[in-house]
């Protein structure tokens, strides 16, 4: 929406992942009762979400009038940061929250066993994804989103102030970014590289469902992941780079991605 | 700027550097003298023709791992085949790879040089019998001029005969790039980099000239890539990751993007200051995107760019 291509979102979801974790720990260890574990991991991932107005009143603002270059190095810079900050808080061994993974038990769906806690965050992210959607489409808010992403100049002329709503998208963003790092660690754990690994899945799932296109995003979501699985049972070693290549297809084949509207 | 002078003093200084520094800051030199042949590559690509690859750590790599198959698979020990064949590969690599990305400018080159990296990256981790996955190749010492130096111990071979020749390799390197962007072909580039429409009005072949702009800056990165393998002794998987083509642009950036010897500049800064800074603390990301930050707010022209204050090609309104 921004029109930044932001390397650091990575580096969001690694620090949602360990926040996450710590705020479970926490919890844990304040007796809290295991079954009520997600309330906290969500509330951390979303309130570490505040970073990113300090980032983006910190850093970013400056580079908004420059070349694209300059803006995609300084959210690279941003990533270098970021990923020392997390080792010099958190150290560098992975973090994970031992056991409450299958706390909510196991359900069969479909003759196929899955964790309850997976089908929870599945839920939860299809809430967020239709959550904005609405806040795109349907309130005041988002139709100025929309306006400034399409022509900035004209909606400063209207009167809108781009600093709150350059400051207030890139907050959502990074929120929703520390949320899905938060919601992801019971399943797996926290790494510090994770940040870095992830900016490319992403940047697989922004080109396939073609840039500034939130529809897009959610189908290019479910291709990379649906993919992975399909690769990893088939062939192991083909996993990442089967993405890559596809990646590189559809930039070939339809630079705007297979949602991308006329304008990316 | 007088670069009549500052260059013979520099190349002066670096051949000397053997006998008044200590060995340990003369090792260092030898990937600074890896890295100023890559980035004098990338600079052809990044300050000539204004296209930043965020690549070509998937040439580099190239480079390294040509050099590690030939000395440790196929008994190939000669460095001058091996620059040789590390050329020639990254030429035929990176023909049908710029033949994709020179349709595109801007954002859109940057993330797709980025994706063929991470191809390239992916590759090398996962074919592991061919590569040797995450642990890498050994690149067993190479002969120098047909002579073979096994009997040398390590240090004086590399401060030494492997210094020298690096240094050559390089001052080889600089004078065919000065050549590239002082002809018409270079001037066509700047063009290109400043109004790619006028260009196009002008005659000049715009997506053809951007082409051979990405080969031969992908040829400097393999050779370079090649350098970087007997210092360590062994190439591995992290050379051809996404960061260390982020790295790269830094030490372009650093140095200034907008003169020719800026980025050598930024390559020796580079590596000296992360030496010294992980001596310190082992944070040197941290510091390192702090000054990238300053760098890109306050002097996007680079250290060479605060000398000479040379108006900014890529800043500005884009």
């Amino acid at each position: 929406m921004q029109k930044i291509f932001n390397l650091a979102c990575g580096s969001f979801y690694a620090l949602g992942a360990y926040v996450g974790v710590s705020a479970v720990g926490w919890y844990v260890g304040a007796g809290g009762p295991p079954a009520l574990f997600i309330v906290p991991l969500a509330l951390a991932g979303l309130a570490v979400g505040v970073v990113g107005v300090v980032v983006e009143r910190g850093l970013l603002r400056f580079v908004y009038d420059r070349d694209e270059t300059f803006q995609l190095l300084m959210t690279f810079a941003i990533v270098l940061m970021m990923e020392d900050a997390i080792r010099l808080t958190w150290g560098t061994a992975p973090r994970s929250t031992a056991g409450l993974y299958l706390t909510y038990g196991q359900l069969r769906v479909f003759g196929a066993t899955a964790p309850v806690y997976n089908l929870i965050v599945i839920a939860a992210s299809l809430a967020i994804a239709l959550g904005i959607g609405w806040l795109l489409t349907r309130t005041a808010f988002g139709r100025i989103i929309r306006a400034t992403a399409d022509n900035r100049e004209m909606a400063e002329a209207l009167g809108v102030d781009m600093r709150r709503v350059y400051a207030k998208v890139f907050t959502l963003g990074t929120a929703l970014g520390t949320l899905g790092g938060a919601l992801v660690i019971p399943a797996t754990a926290a790494m510090s590289e994770m940040g870095v690994e992830l900016i490319v899945e992403a940047f697989a799932v922004v080109v396939i469902g073609g840039l500034g296109s939130m529809r897009g995003a959610f189908v290019g979501a479910l291709v990379v992941g649906l993919l992975r699985s399909i690769a990893i049972s088939v062939y192991p070693e083909l996993e990442m780079l089967l993405i890559y290549l596809i990646v590189i297809a559809v930039l070939v084949a339809r630079p705007r991605g297979l949602f991308g509207g006329a304008a990316a | 700027m007088k670069a009549g002078l500052a260059v013979p003093l520099g190349v002066a200084a670096i051949a000397a550097a053997p006998f008044v520094a200590s060995t340990y800051h003369v090792l260092l030199m030898l990937p600074f003298m890896a890295y100023a042949i890559v980035l004098l590559g990338l600079n052809l690509l990044f300050g000539y023709t204004g296209l930043v690859s965020f690549g070509h750590a998937l040439f580099i790599a190239l480079g390294a791992y040509t050099g590690a198959f030939l000395t440790t698979h196929a008994g190939i020990r000669s460095l001058e085949v091996i620059l040789l064949t590390a050329a020639a590969l990254g030429a035929l690599v990176a023909i049908p790879v710029a033949a994709l990305c020179v349709r595109y400018v801007k954002i859109y080159f940057g993330m797709l040089t980025l994706a063929f990296g991470m191809v390239f990256y992916t590759f090398v981790l996962k074919f592991y019998r061919l590569t040797g996955g995450d642990e890498g190749t050994p690149f067993l010492r190479p002969s120098l001029l047909g002579r073979s130096l096994d009997a040398m111990p390590k240090i004086d071979y590399l401060v030494g005969p492997y210094y020298y020749y690096s240094l050559a390799v390089l001052g080889l390197a600089a004078l065919v790039m000065w050549r590239i962007v002082q002809s018409p072909f270079g001037l066509c580039l700047k063009t290109i980099r400043d109004n790619p429409v006028k260009a196009e009005t002008l005659g000049i072949g715009v997506t053809r000239h951007r082409f051979v702009a990405f080969v031969i800056s992908a040829v400097y990165a393999a050779i370079g890539g090649a350098l970087l393998g007997p210092p360590t002794g062994n190439v591995d998987p992290t050379l051809a990751y996404w960061t260390h083509s982020g790295n790269i642009v830094f030490m372009t950036l650093l140095g200034g993007f907008t003169s020719f010897f800026g980025p050598v500049v930024g390559a020796f800064v580079f590596i000296y200051l992360q030496n010294w800074v992980m001596s310190i603390v082992p944070y040197w990301r941290l510091i390192f995107g702090a000054m990238l930050a300053v760098i890109v707010v306050f002097a996007p022209d680079g250290l060479l760019g605060l000398v000479t204050r040379r108006r900014p090609a890529l800043a500005g309104r884009g």
